[in-house]
């Protein structure tokens, strides 16, 4: 039953093109301004990054239509949401996103299924492409459906607003620091559950967050903002690896890897992984996971140092051989981030420039990376 | 220390307390509000004449005399009818003698049109208007009049859709003035200065055809002590008093 | 029971009046509120000053200038004429629009500040969940808002059964058309019958406060947390 506010959408205008997003936004208010052009992938998840006050919720609230910058475009697979030259502007109720809010925004008046029918309601059913049921079932909230917003945890609302939010059959899927407003616990509790949105929906998903971990654990594009402007935007691996940035995440410059179970030592508790297109192997102390498991690991440039010769008897228990790729100096001139291909995959290192200019660093050099410590990103 | 503080406030206390009485100079008056604009002139004259000091209270007969029983301050009050004043002398919070007729007050039909009243009770019994104003009879005695007049003349019933109450003869005055009722009764004290009407046109009421309207005032209780009283009534009763009071339209 | 015909006349008189502004306040306030809640432009301030104005002015100033305006040469008044409706004064179209205006503040103001707690989160979220503007109103905005509502329609209608300097101004005191309650026991006072007087004035302050408590009862249970 359509509800009976439902206007007729007047036609979006749709532009031939590749399945991706595509959006300018320029925005200049005192004190802030927003000047950003982005090319994202139209399905995956693309993380924006950025320190509080780099514009990211503004873009955000740019694509959703909650903010209209005077000077705009956005286009999301084929549809025409935003053109400032030819002054079209979609108003955000007439734009098929769903937006989850960082403080999950539930109605207070209504019961969690009457919250969740809110959106359901008004798109008509031929345009509705999830069920009620599947939407509960993938958050796991049936028990909650009865309860008003003010009864849940933080946890529990987030889980409902998410729901919430896929239920009004988007096109594009918003995610507004979902996580930042819960503890530690209730955070692993919620994201399981977007990784589950990340491998089961088709749609694609934009995600906001000031979180290394998150992004690394959930994105397959990453956007750097930088005082509202866009400083680096690719594919994850790569843009993590990229030398020219190595304050993406200052003194957490990391990589990150994907690599498959290969076995588990039981008795000093340590898991074995299998790096693709390498001989080499990790290993971690980590409880046993079931052989062939894909997994994300994430490796920290500290915690990598880089050798000409095999250590022979070292307590680091990841030794691989790698090759130099390139390097940048880092934290004035007293530190080098060097860029090593292991395999298939990439790793950062950061050494002295004390050791660099000694070991006589070069491109395509062969060394060994000693990888100290390792953390498993993706949960049992 | 705590006893010289003592001492100092009875001390000032004291000095403040006869202050009041050597210095009293002021005199506060109760007065309907058909007399206002007269009083007004009569207090000027009598501040020059004397020294003392005049502080008037306006408002309607029947708000004074409530007032006046529960507490008030005032010392003289001038009434618009004879009752009330005869009510309070009864009820013992007057001076008893000091009962005097200080004017008699005359009705008058007003218009604020100039032309629209032809100084006869014509367009009155003609009817042809939205709205006559008069004060409220149970409250004010020139309303009780208005009534009389309008009975006298057979018109009680056939007006009975347009008649509007004011609460005092100021409130009925300001209907009329405003142009909200087209005419009205009020006191000719309003609208008379100088021995001639101030404005729009009137008829004048003949006095026979409604009870007089006799303002007594009086000395109340309060003022037993006040010199300045004493000289008000005193001064109400003189030959300057007279003049402006018949100036306003009132006889004596 | 020493209530006259006259006494009674002139309480339902008064709960005409009160229950009429009431509800005329809530269809006019509600717009009024919604702006002063959400704009940002340089006349918010100003704006809302001047509805605030009824609750500083004496109501007699109030009820003066509605005589001088309503009468023939005044602006209301003139607009009225025009229009083939004679003069307000004297009439209880005219205590209507006076207890509009006298009473506005009391609807408005409880109005805004229920707007203004609500706050933008959920009409932004009920935007991207496809409600425009008008759906969002009535879905969202106004179940939220219910307390203010309740609020606003006990403190117009109160201050309005109330409501004495304005009446006194304009009314003229006509029974069945403008001698509300508030006048009939000043009348009384006037000519000295206390005890009518203590019957009417009781009568009115025992019905006042079964209203009040009905209200306040029903809103407590309408409870909504945020």
């Amino acid at each position: 039953m359509i509800w009976p506010f439902a206007r007729r959408t007047p036609a979006i205008r749709t532009v031939s093109g590749p399945g991706e997003i595509q959006a300018r936004f320029k925005v200049a208010h005192p004190g802030f301004s927003l000047d950003v052009e982005l090319s994202l992938p139209g399905r995956g998840v693309s993380a924006l990054f950025g320190h509080s006050g780099s514009g990211k919720t503004s873009c955000l609230r740019c694509f959703a239509g909650l903010d209209q910058p005077a000077n705009g475009y956005l286009q999301v697979n084929g549809e025409l949401w935003q053109d400032s030259a030819q002054g079209i502007c979609v108003p955000a109720h007439q734009r098929a996103v769903g937006y989850v809010f960082q403080d999950a925004r539930l109605f207070a008046h209504l019961t969690v299924r009457r919250n969740l029918e809110y959106g359901l309601k008004r798109i008509p059913a031929a345009q509705r492409r999830i069920a009620l049921e599947q939407a509960v079932e993938l958050l796991g909230i049936e028990h909650l459906l009865q309860r008003l917003p003010g009864n849940l945890s933080g946890g529990e609302q987030q889980r409902v607003g998410i729901a919430r939010a896929l239920l009004s059959s988007p096109r594009l899927l918003l995610l507004d620091e979902p996580l930042a407003a819960l503890d530690l616990k209730r955070k692993q509790e919620v994201l399981p559950y977007l990784e589950r949105l990340h491998t089961e929906l088709e749609i694609p998903l934009v995600y906001v967050s000031h979180s290394p971990d998150e992004v690394a654990r959930l994105a397959d594009h990453l956007v750097l903002l930088e005082d509202g402007k866009v400083s680096a935007s690719g594919p994850l691996k790569e843009t993590l690896l990229r030398a020219d940035l190595p304050f993406v995440f200052e003194d957490d410059a990391e990589a990150v890897v994907d690599g498959v179970v290969s076995g588990h030592d039981p008795a000093y508790g340590l898991l074995a992984l299998q790096l693709p297109g390498s001989s080499a192997g990790l290993q971690l102390p980590h409880a046993p996971l079931a052989l062939g498991q894909p997994v994300r690991i994430k490796i920290k440039a500290r915690d990598v140092s880089l050798s000409l010769q095999r250590a022979a008897d070292s307590s680091v228990l990841n030794l691989l051989p790698a090759r130099v790729v390139d390097w940048i100096n880092v934290a004035e001139q007293a530190h080098v981030l060097v860029r090593v291909q292991v395999g298939g995959e990439q790793l950062l290192a950061r050494i002295t420039r004390y050791s660099f200019d000694r070991l006589q660093i070069q491109r395509e050099q062969t060394l060994w990376a000693q990888v100290k410590s390792v953390s498993l990103l993706s949960a049992n | 220390m705590i006893k010289a503080i003592k001492h100092a406030g009875v001390g000032l206390f004291t000095l403040l307390a006869l202050n009041n009485n050597a210095l009293a100079e002021q005199v506060q008056v109760a007065v309907a509000a058909n007399f206002t604009a007269p009083l007004q002139a009569i207090a000027v004259e009598f501040e020059h004449d004397t020294g003392h000091s005049v502080l008037a209270s306006f408002g309607a007969t029947g708000q004074l005399y409530a007032q006046i029983h529960n507490g008030a301050p005032f010392e003289v009050f001038l009434s618009a009818d004879a009752s009330t004043p005869a009510k309070l002398e009864n009820e013992g919070l007057a001076v008893s003698g000091s009962r005097f007729t200080y004017a008699v007050g005359r009705l008058v039909l007003w218009s604020a049109q100039p032309g629209y009243l032809d100084g006869s009770a014509e367009v009155l019994k003609a009817n042809q208007y939205r709205h006559l104003a008069l004060a409220n009879p149970k409250a004010a005695p020139y309303g009780l009049a208005a009534s009389e007049v309008l009975a006298t003349l057979g018109l009680s019933s056939a007006l009975q859709g347009k008649l509007v109450e004011g609460q005092s003869i100021s409130q009925t005055y300001q209907f009329i003035a405003t142009g909200n009722a087209e005419l009205g009764f009020v006191a000719l004290s309003q609208v008379y200065k100088n021995g001639q009407l101030s404005g729009g046109s009137a008829w004048m009421v003949p006095a026979t055809m409604h009870t007089p309207i006799k303002q007594d005032g009086l000395l109340l209780k309060k003022a037993q002590q006040n010199p300045a009283a004493a000289a008000f009534i005193a001064y109400l009763k003189g030959e300057k008093a007279a003049a402006i009071i018949q100036s306003y339209g009132y006889q004596l | 029971m020493p209530l006259s015909k006259a006494d009674f006349a002139a309480v339902l008189l008064t709960l005409e009046l009160a229950s009429l502004t009431t509800v005329l306040l809530l269809l006019i306030g509600t717009p009024i509120a919604w702006w002063l809640a959400r704009t940002n432009s340089r006349w918010k301030q100003p704006l809302g000053a001047i509805v605030a104005l009824p609750l500083v002015l004496p109501p007699t100033v109030i009820g003066f200038y509605l005589l001088i305006s309503m009468g023939p040469h005044g602006v209301i008044g003139q607009l009225t004429q025009s229009l083939g409706l004679g003069t307000l004064t004297f009439t209880f179209a005219g205590l209507v629009i006076g207890s509009v205006f006298y009473s506005l503040p009391f609807v408005v103001q409880p109005l805004q500040n229920a707007f203004e707690s609500i706050g933008r989160g959920p009409l932004e979220a009920a935007a991207t969940l496809r409600a425009g503007p008008w759906d969002a109103f009535f879905s969202v905005v106004l179940p939220l808002a219910k307390p203010g509502f309740v609020t606003a329609a006990i403190l117009g209608f109160a201050h309005t059964v109330g409501e004495f300097g304005v009446v006194l101004m304009i009314g003229g005191n006509i029974p069945g058309k403008t001698q509300v309650a508030s006048v009939q026991i000043y009348n009384h006072v006037e000519s000295l019958e206390y005890a009518q007087a203590h019957w009417l004035a009781g009568g009115m302050v025992l019905f006042s406060f079964i209203v009040l408590l009905a209200l306040y009862s029903g809103r407590s249970r309408t409870r909504v947390w945020q």
